[in-house]
């Protein structure tokens, strides 16, 4: 099966500092995949030259097979950040905004809006400020925000750092749920997350992928030590 | 005193044509300014090149630029031997109004740059990952500064409203034609007729002060 | 669509609301200003005069544009008022079309220069010493050597200030001539401590004079101005004798000159005849009458007419003409009319140009 999206070498450096280095991943529509790592390991540039926010220094990128490059992947991805920004009006304006500039024809935009609150348990906030929401819930129009555009791959980078359970299960079932369609790429290091989430897992160190394959793998026979010292919370950058 | 508001009450029609001249052409002034000064900001603001410190300390320091300086300067330059002498602007609004507009620019392009400096940069990434182009980010950006950018406006429409070295210098002072508020107020007090130098300057104080005010309300009342 | 350009704010999108008020105040800035202005400035031919501080703060000049732009209305006459230094300099860059001063040896420095073509004098009238009533210097009815060489030594005694114009304008220079005539350098009086100097217009003179209780020279229309409105009580003190004559003139800018090609030279000559004419004349002699009691100018042309007082026109041309005419020929052009033979000052039958029988000159109209 085609990758849905995949890089293909990718190397980045930022002031002569190895942020990526040879990066080659790849995720599979249906699927959810997670980018484990410790602090500053590159999880956040590797998402975001996914995105299509930052160029690759080297390598490509590929969707569904066909190189793109970082100006058109915006068509192809979106990515919720890990600290929510939200613009400065009501929860609708926000949801809707990347729907406006899409060209998506107004009478369809209330209804798209409404469903995407509806997939975060947000129905009702449209007229609500959204700068006033909780964190919790501002995250959670930042997923709706995302979802609404209906894009193929949905980047997360650290969806739940910050967040109570009871917020974070709202995401973490959003996030499988939306999984059944697209493909979602996320970052976390948080371990019990990512083996409850992920259909597949990618260890990144320094920069490099030192370790990936499926959860039940991944965790109870790593094949590498740094992966293993990462599991039991022992890794230092 | 009293003869100063019964000139301001039953409207005399030269303080009304003063007033009026004043009024339109600080805020052509302004508004022409705001056609390159504020696209300038953006690109200040937003855009890493070399010099870019230099250039923000240049414009914050041209804030203060002494108006008979600026007017000398476009004097010569506007003047029928000068430069630019065949438009013949000397001695007419359109010379003010450009001067006026240089003025201010410094004024638009700090507080401006200021104000969009001071918007979060993920704003811009956000927008760009919901599928926004460049233009639109800018837009957004323009967008949450808007109030930042408005107080910028109006700093400069009051500095080219309240000036005097250059409206005199480049107008001549020539009634109905290029007598504005400030001008006005320094011939009648040279001549001695207080109580209209009096009328004219509650005029432009009033002026001055309700833009400032007005805004800061409008601001406020925006939830 | 511009929708989908819009910022997030849905209700009114912000940065299209702003861009309409801007639009909007645009659009109310210059429907203000044609409303108020542009009747007034196009399609009217323009004609910029530089003139004295010292005319312009009387109001002659606002009656003498309504007067002369209702016999021609083509033309929008703007009086630049600046010290007559800086009127000189203006005219010089072309920026002006004609001056109306009074300092005939800068005038005929313009004239030799190239620069100014048909001079003419027009009206004249007298400086004056004013100061306190109390009169420290005890200068009152003194000649006016005598007198600045009294207020010199009560001003080295303290008793009295002078204020001088300091402006470069035709007041300061008579002003520096009276004391050349009077055996002083001024450039040495500047230096003591009595010796004050404004930098200002002759009203901001007076009145520094006034607030200081000192002496200055004005002339006598600025002076009246300001005695009615009561922003002064100062005293006419020294007010006749040759040395106080103030002698003012108008010079067009020459056309030919290099800097001053887009000149508006007719609409000069127009304004030239005009003041010459009885009915510019007649503006001179009843300014101010009714206001002051008596004319704060006295016009030139009816004065060598009348013939009434040939010492004053001997004083005149002593001061005020340059190689032996108001305008030498080589420094007139197209000035059909508007000179009579060469050195003539009166109206002699010999000598009366064709136009006086058809009763077509300028001047008899």
């Amino acid at each position: 099966m085609i990758p849905q999206i995949e890089t293909k070498n990718v190397s980045k450096d930022y002031d002569s500092v190895h942020a990526l280095d040879q990066v080659s991943v790849s995720a599979l529509a249906g699927q959810i995949t997670s980018i484990v790592g410790v602090n500053g390991a590159g999880k956040t540039t590797l998402l975001k030259i996914l995105a299509g926010l930052d160029t690759p220094g080297s390598g490509r990128v590929f969707v569904l097979g066909r190189e793109v490059h970082a100006d058109h992947l915006r068509n192809h991805c979106t990515m919720v950040f890990q600290r929510s920004v939200m613009f400065g009006g009501t929860v609708y304006d926000n949801v809707a905004y990347g729907l406006r500039i899409n060209g998506v024809p107004g009478r369809e935009i209330p209804s798209k809006v409404k469903s995407a609150l509806e997939f975060v348990n947000l129905d009702g906030f449209e007229k609500r400020k959204a700068r006033k929401l909780s964190s919790g819930e501002q995250q959670r129009v930042a997923i709706a925000r995302a979802l609404a555009l209906e894009r193929d791959v949905l980047l997360v980078d650290e969806p739940t750092a910050n967040l109570d359970p009871a917020n974070a299960m709202i995401i973490e079932r959003a996030l499988k749920e939306l999984s059944r369609s697209k493909s979602v790429l996320l970052s976390t290091h948080n371990l019990p997350q990512a083996r409850r989430l992920s259909d597949h897992i990618i260890h990144l160190y320094r920069g490099r992928v030192v370790e990936e394959g499926e959860p039940s793998h991944f965790f109870t026979n790593p094949s590498d030590d740094r992966t293993k010292l990462f599991i039991d919370g022992e890794l230092q950058f | 005193m009293i003869r100063a508001i019964n000139l301001i009450l039953t409207r005399n029609p030269e303080v009304f044509g003063i007033t009026a001249l004043s009024l339109s052409v600080s805020g052509s002034a302004t508004l022409l300014s705001c056609v390159w000064s504020i696209p300038f900001s953006l690109g200040l603001a937003l855009r890493n090149f070399r010099g870019k410190r230099i250039a923000k300390g240049l414009f914050n320091a041209l804030i203060g630029i002494p108006t008979v300086a600026l007017g000398l300067f476009l004097y010569l330059v506007l003047s029928r031997t000068g430069p630019l002498g065949y438009f013949q602007l000397l001695y007419t609004p359109w010379g003010i109004m450009i001067g006026q507009s240089m003025l201010v620019t410094p004024i638009v392009v700090s507080f401006s740059t200021s104000a969009l400096e001071s918007v979060d940069p993920e704003l811009r990434s956000l927008a760009r990952t919901l599928g926004a182009s460049d233009f639109q980010t800018y837009l957004i950006v323009v967008e949450e500064a808007f109030w930042g950018v408005v107080l910028a406006i109006i700093a400069a429409f009051n500095r080219a409203f309240a000036e005097l070295g250059i409206a005199m210098m480049l107008g001549g002072n020539i009634r109905n034609m290029t007598r504005v508020l400030t001008t006005a107020i320094a011939l009648e007090t040279s001549r001695g007729d207080i109580a209209l130098s009096i009328a004219l300057t509650l005029i432009l104080l009033g002026i001055t002060m309700s833009l400032s005010i007005g805004i800061n309300l409008a601001r406020k009342s925006v939830p | 669509m511009l929708a989908n350009v819009v910022a997030p704010r849905q209700a009114i999108p912000t940065v299209q609301a702003s861009l309409l008020l801007l639009v909007a105040i645009g659009a109310a800035g210059l429907g203000v200003y044609a409303y108020y202005l542009l009747p007034a400035v196009p399609p009217k031919a323009r004609l910029i005069v530089s003139t004295t501080t010292s005319l312009y703060e009387t109001g002659l000049l606002d009656e003498l544009k309504s007067k002369f732009e209702l016999r021609y209305s083509n033309l929008n006459v703007s009086f630049i008022s600046q010290g007559t230094g800086l009127a000189m300099q203006t005219a010089m860059r072309g920026d002006a079309d004609m001056i109306l001063v009074h300092d005939p040896a800068r005038e005929h420095a313009f004239l030799n220069g190239g620069y100014g073509v048909n001079r003419k004098i027009v009206a004249y009238n007298f400086f004056a010493i004013v100061g306190p009533s109390e009169d420290p210097a005890g200068v009152s009815g003194e000649s006016p050597s005598d007198a600045l060489k009294q207020i010199r030594s009560a001003g080295l005694e303290g008793r009295a200030v002078w204020v001088s114009r300091g402006d470069d304008s035709g007041t300061h220079a008579k002003e520096k001539s009276l004391w050349k005539a009077a055996g002083f350098d001024v450039a040495q009086l500047r230096t003591e401590a009595w010796y004050l100097e404004a930098g200002s217009g002759m009203t901001a003179t007076l009145k520094m004079a006034d607030q200081k209780r000192g002496y200055t020279l004005t002339d006598i229309g600025t002076y009246l101005l300001n005695l009615e409105n009561h922003n002064i009580d100062l005293v006419k003190l020294v007010e006749s004798g040759k040395s106080m004559l103030n002698v003012y003139s108008v010079i067009a800018c020459n056309p030919k000159n290099q800097n001053m090609t887009k000149t508006n030279f007719e609409g000069s000559m127009q304004l030239i005849r005009y003041l010459v004419s009885s009915e510019g004349q007649h503006l001179f002699a009843t300014f101010g009458v009714s206001k002051y009691d008596q004319p704060l100018f006295k016009p030139y042309i009816e004065l060598i007419e009348s013939r009434i007082d040939p010492e004053l026109i001997g004083w005149i041309r002593d001061l005020a003409f340059i190689e032996g005419s108001e305008c030498p020929e080589q420094f007139r052009y197209q000035a059909e009319g508007l000179y009579l033979a060469q050195g003539s000052v009166g109206v002699s039958l010999a000598s009366r140009p064709a136009c006086f029988e058809e009763k077509t000159c300028s001047w008899t109209q």
